[in-house]
């Protein structure tokens, strides 16, 4: 194996390729041919790093130096002055408020806060190579599971770790995977659920895009655990970039046998199918993914029958979240005591979250369960732009709500959050200031929730349209005081009636705005105001003018 | 219908099996080639699917990806996710807007640009985005910055 002196480590999740990682990097290979030490640097292209928002970013180790906002005509001074004398380039470092840099990665905040369980690879490995996942004991899970324990106990291991489905319901991921088990069916499906829909969240992409390797290897423990030798990955066709690295990550585990027949000389086959969504935010719902991969409209099933019974094609299916596949093969190798010993009792191991909106540092965190909000807005994201104030973090974004100031020290786990009226969701963590406007966001969400109901059942198709033709009217200082009243009475009717998982939260970001900014709602409806300054009410105006002419004809 | 007239679609019929579970992935990919499913590739594909033509255009009209008309050179996607939201997504919406002249969900006359609305790129940490034909993502932009980028692709 070569030795080299440098590493350098070049993000390319998408959000910094967007920002214009790729002519850096060009940049920095020409730089490095032109001094002849291309055989001393090692240039690696690694998946998300998770400060994207400050990307393009560039990591050089041995120091673990982290450089941010790179450009292409950086590349010059960071090889004359950082790889060939050893002077670090302080212009482009992390930075202190003070101006003062930080020596290394590990000292920022940002990451040092951080505990990386799912997220362990992403950043560090080139995900385009499936010998790096290896060197990060990568399939080691996956061979501890075929050739030394038998499929009940790798459900036992999962139940024991507590693992919770961490696409927003937080179901026991074991529990689930021995009803699928206990079912006496030649053919049984794993499905994983890529379609990552919340808008506003992006731990999913990031996962996939960074270690694809990761979920291949959580898809097939969970395909031996419960007697299934097929796995479709279901992701959106918006992430063109995961779907290349999946496709890519398939084909070598392919080569390597890893994937296929007779695992590790085993009985165990497997094989995997990747299957694009089309962009229906409904096909996050378990039962209308199934039958978006049968070939149909995406609308939800009935429930029972549940997947694990019967799913796909009628046979027993488990679909299982991105993230709660990759956390799979930590806690087969390393066991449920190690994975329990983060988060809490109910809730164990970490979460991803997408941290982003009015905040100094958005990006991709991971901490464990139960750290509190303040936490993880002001000592990992920075705190909120200067200048302004922190008014509230929306969470489980469409089917979520907001928590305000006065519970920024609560817990963020399963148990907690829905005591606020909101849900853990899969993770988007939007931060919001002093300007946003909580019946706009309500409306926003609610807008999103209308364009994309499938339409199959009532209270979801029409009750969500109603509620927002109110919110309509509110917003444009055209509210009356009943429709309060009305707003909630609707929201508790869709809740109880809806068909799926998604109708039945639509309302949720309604009523809890409602809950803890009512009298942002009565300030629209009564002194036709927008605190925030986000509502225009000119067309009441324009309304008033006409109806006073018509008075004075 | 001839066979050879749609070789397009066969190609993905012969990757994904004449099975009417393959209906989705075989109109990704003719999309793909293609660039829209026009009725009579929809015809083709309902025939050797064994789906009812009904269900076929069922399935076009629930998701947002699949177009039945050809689209315009460059497709500008405006990202209206909740952070983009947050970050003032809808200016740049209504600068686009107005330098094209046209509003959401339209085309210019010249077939040059079309304007869509897409739910979060997952890109939100650089707030607010948009893409133009899919790979290519702006984002920290303004008003002002969003027109430029637009101006780069006329």
């Amino acid at each position: 194996m070569k030795i080299y002196r440098i590493h350098a480590l070049i993000c390319a999740g998408a959000q910094c390729i967007a920002a214009g990682g790729n002519g850096f990097e060009e940049a920095l290979k020409n730089e490095l041919k032109k001094h002849n030490i291309e055989e001393e640097v090692s240039v690696v292209e690694t998946g998300c790093m998770g400060a994207c928002q400050l990307g393009p970013l560039l990591v050089v180790y041995p120091e673990g130096i982290m450089y941010t906002n790179v450009e292409a005509k950086d590349a010059k001074e960071i090889v004359e002055e950082h790889f060939l004398k050893g002077r670090p380039v302080k212009r482009l470092m992390w930075k202190k408020e003070g101006e003062e840099e930080f020596p290394e990665l590990k000292d920022i905040p940002f990451f040092a806060k951080q505990t990386k369980i799912v997220l362990r690879n992403c950043g560090l490995i080139n995900p385009e190579d499936i010998n790096e996942y290896i060197a990060r004991d990568g399939y080691k899970a996956l061979a501890k599971a075929v050739a030394e324990m038998e499929p009940k106990d790798v459900i036992d291991v999962v139940k024991e770790s507590g693992l919770r489905g961490r696409g927003g319901a937080g179901f026991p991921t074991g529990l689930k995977w021995s009803f699928a088990a206990n079912q006496d069916s030649e053919e049984k499906y794993i499905i994983c659920n890529a379609d990552e829909g919340d808008p506003g969240a992006y731990m999913d992409r990031s996962i996939l895009e960074g270690d694809p390797h990761s979920v291949i290897e959580g898809m097939m423990i969970t395909g031996y655990a419960i007697g299934s030798s097929v796995g479709y990955i279901y992701v959106r066709a918006e992430y063109p970039l995961a779907v290349r690295r999946l496709k890519m990550a398939i084909k070598q585990a392919k080569q390597a046998g890893l994937l296929g027949k007779n695992i590790f000389g085993t009985n165990f086959s497997f094989d995997m199918v990747l299957m694009m969504g089309a962009g229906a935010f409904v096909c996050g719902e378990e039962t209308a993914l199934i039958n978006s991969i049968e070939g149909k409209r995406g609308e939800p099933r009935k429930k029972p029958p549940f997947p694990a019974i019967s799913g796909l094609f009628g046979k027993p299916t488990i679909i299982n979240n991105v993230e709660t596949l990759a956390n799979l093969p930590v806690i087969v190798d390393k066991g449920a005591k190690f994975f329990k010993q983060f988060g809490t009792e109910k809730s164990p191991g970490t979460k991803v979250f997408a941290l982003a909106g009015n905040v100094n540092i958005s990006g991709l965190v991971e901490v464990p369960m139960g750290t509190s909000l303040r936490k993880i807005v002001f000592d990992i994201g920075g705190g909120i732009p200067e200048g302004h104030t922190f008014k509230g973090a929306l969470t489980g974004g469409p089917s979520g709500g907001v928590i305000p100031m006065e519970f920024i020290d609560t817990p963020v786990d399963y148990e907690s959050l829905p005591d606020l009226g909101t849900i853990m969701g899969s993770g988007g963590l939007i931060i919001m200031d002093e300007r946003s406007c909580m019946v706009d966001v309500a409306k926003f969400f609610l807008k999103f929730t209308v364009d994309e109901s499938c339409g199959k059942c009532v209270p979801c198709r029409e009750g969500t349209r109603q509620m927002l033709k109110i919110l309509e009217r509110i917003t444009l200082g055209r509210g009356r005081e009943e429709d309060i009243d009305r707003l909630e009475k609707m929201g508790e009717l869709i809740k109880l009636t809806a068909l799926c998982g998604l109708g039945q939260t639509a309302p949720n970001p309604v009523l809890s705005t409602l809950k803890y900014f009512k009298e942002e709602y009565l300030a629209h409806i009564i002194d036709k105001k927008c605190p925030a300054g986000v509502c225009q009410f000119s067309a009441l105006k324009e309304g008033r003018k006409k109806h006073e002419a018509k008075i004075a004809h | 219908m001839e066979k050879t007239k749609y070789p397009q679609v066969e190609m993905e019929i012969r990757k994904w099996g004449s099975k009417p579970s393959s209906l989705i992935q075989v109109l990704h990919g003719v999309q793909e080639g293609v660039g829209y499913l026009s009725q009579n590739v929809l015809k083709y594909t309902a025939e050797r699917l064994n789906v009812p033509l009904s269900k076929v255009y069922g399935v076009v009209t629930f998701y947002n990806f699949f177009k039945t008309q050809k689209d315009a050179d460059h497709i500008i996607m405006i990202c209206m996710g909740t952070a983009c939201y947050v970050k003032n997504g809808e200016e740049v919406v209504k600068a686009i807007e107005n330098y094209l002249s046209i509003k959401l969900g339209e085309k210019t006359s010249d077939g040059k640009f079309s304007l869509q609305i897409v739910r979060c790129l997952g890109a939100c940490g650089l707030a607010p985005v948009i893409s133009i034909d899919g790979d290519d993502v702006y984002g920290k932009l303004t008003p002002e910055k969003a027109v430029e980028v637009i101006k780069r692709y006329q």
